[in-house]
């Protein structure tokens, strides 16, 4: 460094405010803490810390009975299964939902505004949509649980209802939001609707519709496993059970072969997501 | 063609065309098998979901709902679980910020000189951490914890930080490399360096990425409850197994609410920020 430079300061300059703003985040803080029973130290209480030793020992050696393997691997198709089924059910819904919402198709709105009776369906079909995803799957299932009594059906339902709305919204939202012009050409010549769908819109959006909903299928499996705490089968149900008895090992072999599955879930959906480019 | 010499044989743009639609069908007879085993794998219960004896009940199970409990005791007491739901989700998502950080650090290489040894084994450890749903780790955290919302604090924080960590490790990857380039040449440790070049330059995205999860965890938080672990759920998971429907709704409502406002509430503030 050059002598003519002055000495660079030894301490930070801006140290005085940054702590009044730590000071006062902490302050605003404290009541949070005290909501949420924030009291980590009850983690390391003799009886707990007794308790959380007792489950983490047996953990180790992971149950690994054949006949077990062979009851986490019928669950964990079980698992893939619900997630798969209540995604195509989703679709169901969710593929005529969106055609009823998209904007783009709309005949009225050539010439100016869209007129009054197809303006507020579309408007009534979306809210619905967005009604349809806001309500949790998990509480979805809750309920279904209390109707068709425990198994997959509940899950299958929570999933379809919840995802149904999420993919009609973003289908609806992913024919808006490319470019417009092919389609408008069509209806503007004379085209029906269906044509401008399959030969302007379609087309042009297909591949980013193809992935969504494999992003969407890897989402459904995770949550299918999470489903299961509630009574809708597949791996999640066991592992409820088996933590509602303390058996660690087999806890730790149906989280294993769960973070396998959802890793595997992960390599299937990037590698179709590559290959549609 | 002919008179010219042999050209390499090239896929002409209908072979090309060809081994893509092969290529696509194989994927979609792959996919449609997977549906159909599905379906036929699971004993689904159409016949009972879709009887008239179904429907009757489930038109009781909502009649039940309403009309929704209103009493002054109670909605004081949803409105703590409410209050609840959003401490957790607060506090998770500021502990997993915090965590993110500690790990995203040892996760990341930032300068191309740097060993980062434990890089791959910390990113295998966030891997693991955001693998495993918040639901399953309160179910695993109540037995350290006990049932009440620590655990489900405890529980977001967990599968948060792994989202995190990921998100702050590749983001401190890319961050521009000069201002810190310039300290460490002047012998600045590197200590120093992280805090007075690189966490300024990307202190926004981090923040920006934390409101993002804060986002989701209140959406977690409210049904996170349904295994024990505070907040809104647990008053919904104790009063349907109690079959107090009206109380149920009640529940119901405000979780539905919470949810709505924070996704409204979400929705504007990105569009007043893209304006």
């Amino acid at each position: 460094m050059s002598a003519s430079l002055p000495a660079p300061p030894q301490r930070d300059p801006a140290w005085l405010g940054r702590l009044f703003w730590i000071s006062a985040a902490l302050v605003l803080l404290w009541p949070l803490g005290v909501a949420s029973e924030f009291k980590p130290w009850t983690l390391l209480a003799p009886d707990n810390l007794k308790v959380t030793g007792q489950f983490l020992g047996t953990f180790l050696p992971p149950a690994h009975s054949a006949e077990f393997l062979l009851m986490v691997g019928r669950e964990a198709w079980r698992t893939v299964a619900i997630a798969t089924t209540g995604l195509v059910l989703a679709l169901v819904l969710a593929v005529p939902l969106a055609l009823l919402a998209v904007r783009v198709l709309s005949v009225s709105a050539l010439s100016g505004r869209m007129a009054r009776g197809p303006f507020w369906l579309r408007q009534a079909v979306r809210w619905g949509l967005v009604v349809l995803r806001s309500v949790p799957e998990l509480v979805w299932a809750l309920v279904f649980v209390r109707v068709v009594g425990l198994g997959p059906t509940a899950g299958v339902l929570a999933i379809a209802l919840t995802y149904g709305g999420m993919l009609g919204k973003v289908y609806a939202e992913i024919l808006e939001s490319g470019d417009a012009h092919a389609t408008e050409t069509l209806l503007r010549n004379g085209a029906s609707r269906s044509q401008a769908l399959f030969y302007g819109l379609l087309p042009q959006n297909a591949s980013e519709l193809t992935s969504y909903t494999v992003y969407r299928w890897e989402c459904a499996i995770r949550s299918s496993v999470v489903l299961g705490f509630v009574g809708a089968g597949g791996l999640g149900q066991q592992m409820d059970n088996s933590m509602k008895m303390f058996n660690g090992g087999e806890v730790f072999t149906m989280l294993a072969v769960f973070v396998a599955l959802v890793a595997l879930a992960d390599q299937v959906s990037a590698l179709l997501r590559r290959m549609l480019g | 063609m002919s008179s010219g010499p042999a050209l390499p044989p090239v896929a002409t743009p209908s072979q090309a065309l060809w081994n893509a639609r092969c290529r696509a069908c194989w994927l979609l007879l792959a996919m449609l098998a997977l549906v159909v085993a599905s379906f036929w794998s699971l004993d689904l219960q159409w016949g009972q979901f879709f009887s008239l004896d179904a429907a009757r009940s489930m038109g009781r199970f909502i009649a039940e709902f309403f009309p929704p409990d209103t009493s002054p005791e109670f909605l004081r007491k949803v409105a703590l679980g409410t209050w609840e739901t959003l401490a957790m989700s607060a506090l998770g998502t500021l502990l997993a910020a915090v965590a993110g950080l500690a790990l995203a650090l040892p996760a990341s290489r930032l300068h191309a000189a740097e060993r980062a040894w434990a890089r791959a084994p910390t990113r295998a450890l966030l891997n693991l951490l955001r693998a495993v749903p918040e639901l399953v780790w309160a179910g695993l955290l109540l037995i350290a914890a006990g049932l009440g919302p620590l655990a489900g604090t405890l529980a977001l924080a967990a599968h948060t930080t792994g989202v995190l960590g990921r998100l702050f490790a590749e983001t401190l990857e890319n961050a521009p490399p000069g201002p810190g380039a310039a300290l460490r040449t002047q012998g600045v440790g590197k200590g120093r360096v992280f805090l007075y070049a690189t966490l300024p330059q990307v202190l926004p995205q981090l923040l920006s990425y934390t409101l993002y999860r804060w986002e989701n965890n209140i959406r977690a938080a409210a049904v996170l409850g349904v295994v024990g672990a505070g907040g809104l759920g647990q008053l919904l998971a104790f009063h349907m197994g109690l079959f107090h429907m009206a109380k149920t709704a009640t529940v119901l409502g405000a979780m539905l609410l919470l949810v709505g406002l924070v996704d409204g509430l979400s929705y504007g503030s990105r569009r007043w920020l893209m304006r």
